[in-house]
This record gives C-alpha cells, sequence and structure tokens, in this order.
C-alpha cells in the first residue's frame, strides 16, 4: 500500500488529540486555578529499506502553562490565591503530596481543611485540622489563627501553618489527578516567599483568544492531512485505472 | 470518536450550571436572609495515552507524554455565608442575626430545618412562626392584649401586657451552629437542612459561645452583590460561547473527512 496514506493519517489523529488537549482548555477556561496544557508535535522519523521519507507525528503535552491567572476578589475569609510564584501542597488521592492553586478552601464536618478540589490541605505537620471555631483567618504566609467557639476577642491562637511550596517549574507534571507532583515524587521544600492574598481566588490562566486561534489552527492542519489522504486515495485510483487491462 | 467533542460538551455542561446559579442569586436579590451560591469547576481526570519516562528504547526515555484531560465537572455549589446588610424596617417580630447562627424553624413533619430569615408573625394562637406558619423552636407564646415586644441583643423575648407596668419574660431565641455551614443542604423557603456534611447543630443563646446576636426590628438582605453577579455572568457567557464553537469545529473535521474521503 501506499505509504503516504498512513503518514498523513498519523498526522491527522495525532492534530485531533492536539485538539482534545486544547478543547480541554477551553472547557477549563472558568476553573479555579486551572493551569492550561500545551500541547506540540514531535516528528517521528521511520527508518526502512528505501529513501528515509517517511515522517510519523506525534502529539505530546509537554509541559503545563505556569503563567498566573487574574486574581479574583470574593471578600470570603476561606478563599486564598496564591499571589505569584508557588503552590498549594494538598494530599493526593494515593497519599501522595500534591500541588494546587485552587484556594478555595473550606472545612468538612470533622473539621479538616479541604482545598477546592476536595482535597486535604497539608500543613507543616500533615493534614490540617481545624478545632470548632467562630472565627478562621489565613494570613499571608499562610499561618492560620482561629478564635475559638465562646472565647473573647483575645484568645485568637495560630493553630497551623499551609505548606506552601516553589519547587522549580521544570519538577513539576501535572498527574492525572489534575494536581501538581514532582517529577520524581517526594515532597518539595516549605517556601517563605510564597504569598498568599486572603479574600480572592485566582481565574483559569487559560488565554481564550489563544486557545480560539490555536483551534483554528489545528482544525485546518487536519484538513491538510485529509485532503493529502484524498490525495493519496486518487493517485492510488489513477494508477488501478492506468494499469487496468483493457 | 472525536474526543474535543465531547470535552467541549462537559464544557458547555459547567456553563449552563453556572449560569443557573448565578440566575439564581440574581433573583434572590431581594430576598431576606439569602446567602448566595457558587459554582465551584475542577478538571476531569487525565487519560495517558503515552506515559511521560516510559523507555522509547532501551538506552532513551520519553521526555514528556500524552495525557488528554477529559473536560470539566461541577464539583460542589456551594452557599458563601457572609453577613449581609442589616435593613432597619421597625417591626417589633423581625429579628436580624448579627454574627454565626441560624433560626430554629419547625417543619410540619417534626424537623428541624434551619433558617437565617427573620420576618417572624404571630398565628392565632399567639405563636411566633415564620410567613409560612412554621413555629419558630423554641416555642413562644405571645400573650393576649400583649401592648409591645422587646427582643434583646441575647434573644430574650419580654412583653408588656396591658394593665402591667413591666413587662414579663416569655421566652428565648435560640440559635443553631454548625462547624462547617457551606455543609448544609438549602432545601427552598429561605430554609437549610442539616447534613453530615454540616456537622450536627450546636444551639444556644445569641452572643453566647460564638454565636451572633439578635438585633430587633432590622432584618439581613441577601448578600448577592449585583455587580460581581453580573460580571460572572458575563464570564460564563463567553466562556459557553467558546465551548460551543470547539464543538462546531470539532463538528466540521469530522464532516471534512466525511466528505472527502
Amino acid at each position: 500500500m501506499d505509504r503516504m496514506l498512513y503518514v498523513a493519517m498519523s498526522g491527522a489523529k495525532q492534530t485531533m488529540m492536539a485538539q482534545a488537549i486544547n478543547t480541554q482548555n477551553l472547557a477549563n477556561a472558568n476553573t479555579t486555578g486551572f493551569r492550561a496544557d500545551l500541547a506540540a508535535f514531535r516528528s517521528m522519523p521511520v527508518y526502512g529499506s528505501g529513501a528515509p521519507s517517511r515522517v510519523y507525528a506525534m502529539a505530546e503535552r509537554p509541559g503545563t502553562d505556569f503563567k498566573p491567572g487574574a486574581i479574583d476578589q470574593t471578600g470570603r475569609p476561606l478563599d486564598v490565591a496564591v499571589n505569584g510564584p508557588g503552590w498549594i501542597a494538598v494530599q493526593a488521592p494515593d497519599g501522595s503530596e500534591a500541588y494546587t492553586r485552587a484556594g478555595n478552601l473550606h472545612i468538612s464536618s470533622t473539621g479538616q481543611l479541604l482545598a477546592g478540589n476536595d482535597r486535604p490541605v497539608l500543613g507543616d505537620g500533615g493534614p490540617i485540622a481545624l478545632p470548632p471555631s467562630q472565627k478562621v483567618e489565613i494570613g499571608e504566609d499562610g499561618t492560620i489563627s482561629v478564635l475559638p467557639l465562646g472565647q473573647p476577642a483575645n484568645t485568637m491562637a495560630q493553630v497551623e501553618r499551609i505548606r506552601l511550596v516553589d519547587p522549580p517549574k521544570g519538577q513539576l507534571l501535572k498527574g492525572n489527578d489534575g494536581l501538581m507532583h514532582l517529577r520524581g515524587g517526594g515532597r518539595a521544600p516549605a517556601s517563605a516567599n510564597v504569598k498568599l492574598s486572603i479574600g480572592s481566588l485566582e481565574t483559569s490562566n487559560v488565554n481564550a483568544v489563544d486557545s480560539m486561534v490555536n483551534m483554528i489552527e489545528l482544525a485546518r492542519q487536519f484538513e491538510v492531512q485529509v485532503k493529502m489522504m484524498h490525495l493519496a486515495q486518487q493517485n492510488d485510483q489513477q494508477t488501478a485505472s492506468l494499469v487496468q487491462m483493457a | 470518536m472525536n474526543q474535543a467533542l465531547w470535552i467541549a460538551k462537559t464544557g458547555l455542561e459547567a456553563q449552563q450550571t453556572r449560569m443557573s446559579v448565578i440566575s439564581n442569586n440574581l433573583a434572590n436579590v431581594n430576598t431576606t436572609g439569602f446567602k448566595r451560591g457558587r459554582a465551584m469547576f475542577q478538571d476531569l481526570l487525565y487519560q495517558n495515552v503515552r506515559q511521560a519516562g516510559a523507555q522509547s528504547s532501551q538506552s532513551t526515555q520519553l521526555p514528556s507524554g500524552l495525557s488528554l484531560g477529559t473536560g470539566v465537572r461541577t464539583v460542589a455549589t456551594e452557599k458563601i455565608h457572609t453577613q449581609g446588610n442589616l435593613l432597619q424596617t421597625g417591626n417589633s417580630l423581625d429579628m436580624a442575626i448579627q454574627g454565626r447562627g441560624f433560626f430554629q424553624i419547625l417543619q410540619p413533619d417534626g424537623s428541624i430545618a434551619y433558617s437565617r430569615n427573620g420576618e417572624f408573625q404571630v398565628d392565632s394562637q399567639g405563636q411566633i412562626v415564620t410567613s409560612d406558619g412554621n413555629v419558630l423552636q423554641p416555642g413562644i407564646t405571645v400573650p393576649q392584649n400583649t401592648q409591645s415586644i422587646t427582643i434583646g441583643s441575647d434573644g430574650v423575648v419580654s412583653a408588656l401586657v396591658a394593665g402591667n407596668t413591666a413587662p414579663t419574660q416569655i421566652g428565648t431565641v435560640q440559635l443553631a451552629q454548625f462547624i462547617n455551614p457551606a455543609g448544609l443542604q438549602p432545601v427552598g423557603n429561605n430554609l437549610y437542612v442539616e447534613t453530615a456534611a454540616s456537622g450536627a447543630p450546636q444551639t444556644g443563646n445569641p452572643g453566647l459561645n460564638g454565636l451572633g446576636t439578635m438585633v430587633q426590628g432590622s432584618l439581613e438582605s441577601s448578600n448577592v452583590n449585583v455587580v460581581s453577579e453580573l460580571v460572572n455572568m458575563i464570564e460564563t457567557q463567553r466562556a459557553y460561547e467558546m465551548n460551543s464553537k470547539a464543538i462546531s469545529t470539532s463538528d466540521q473535521m469530522l464532516r471534512y473527512v466525511t466528505t472527502n474521503l
């Protein structure tokens, strides 16, 4: 069979996957703290007998866009946005430490502090649990102080500190749970330079215009591949009609 | 089939949910004691098509993999329990809670529901009831020929009965609080019911144990901020349009295949 057809098909298929990554970004244009995924193609040459003319395409998600999103003021005391670089440490479903920027925190019925994606927020000593309190305040550096139920205002006590980290971006990899993990596993050291801004949330960093243009480009690219498949079909038809026994 | 199509569909659904939450907030901008809702989103699980770090040959590794997300989902529509403004009404049975806590309202089925709406009235038996006729708990009965009712900031209700010179204490309005008020389930009629997420209610007198104080003659207005809801609405509408554009683009890609091959 003509190899051109297969090369064009691999291009079309991988373009479709890149389109899926792009659509995923658009679907999460309103997800708090979402970081956009990047899509890229790599050429995969296949060598064999004859001229090295076959180069397949391979779509990849080489990384995540770490641009900060916009800060949206909500006024809710448990909404925190990471101001500048840095991450909030949470416990991933498998028990390991993962990082997120979704700072819409809430308190569970057992007093556990949960991040927006319902993952327990980690402090210096594991998941943070808060005593029953009438007021919870979070400081710029992640320090949590509470006013216990029925106590006067001067008994505000510091209970925990949210673990804020800022590992080098190259070490971070988005896992299948949508949280950031360290490439080699393990925990990143806490960083004193990460600042929270209280009463605000960070919006998704998806650039809608970029994604729309990207979507059009990928759609056209896809059409080119399909056109090539169409040409391969025409070539075959021409060959067949030429060599047909009259 | 084309994955992008389904991912964009989850985006449309999420924006639609957000739009309903925003419309509900806007519709209740004048509802006493209403707490605004907020739709929270989360990206859906990623499918690993090619694992990063896998061996691409015996001596080389794939530097990055291919994982495709599967869209977005609404993880919660949480209520934001911030304090609303206090509106002076002058009506002696209007109460507003300043701070934490909920009024306890006896439901017709015998259960207790919780509310921040302090518009109370007196029924034919003299009981203090909500506008729906459900009794405020613990029950307080206003005696006949009462001339005026005073409610203190600690919830103590006293009535001045005609012929008497001093008011008599007829009961105390108690409030309930929860460790996680956002976990309460809204059931309509300005009422919430207890859930496993909210924790058990802790009742007490206003002003004690962190409960808010009672303000007589005032009502707590809705905490909906119209400007921020309208901005959210614009954002939601544009995100909806972009996702529907993604669907039509995926559709065009597929149509191009069927017409050209």
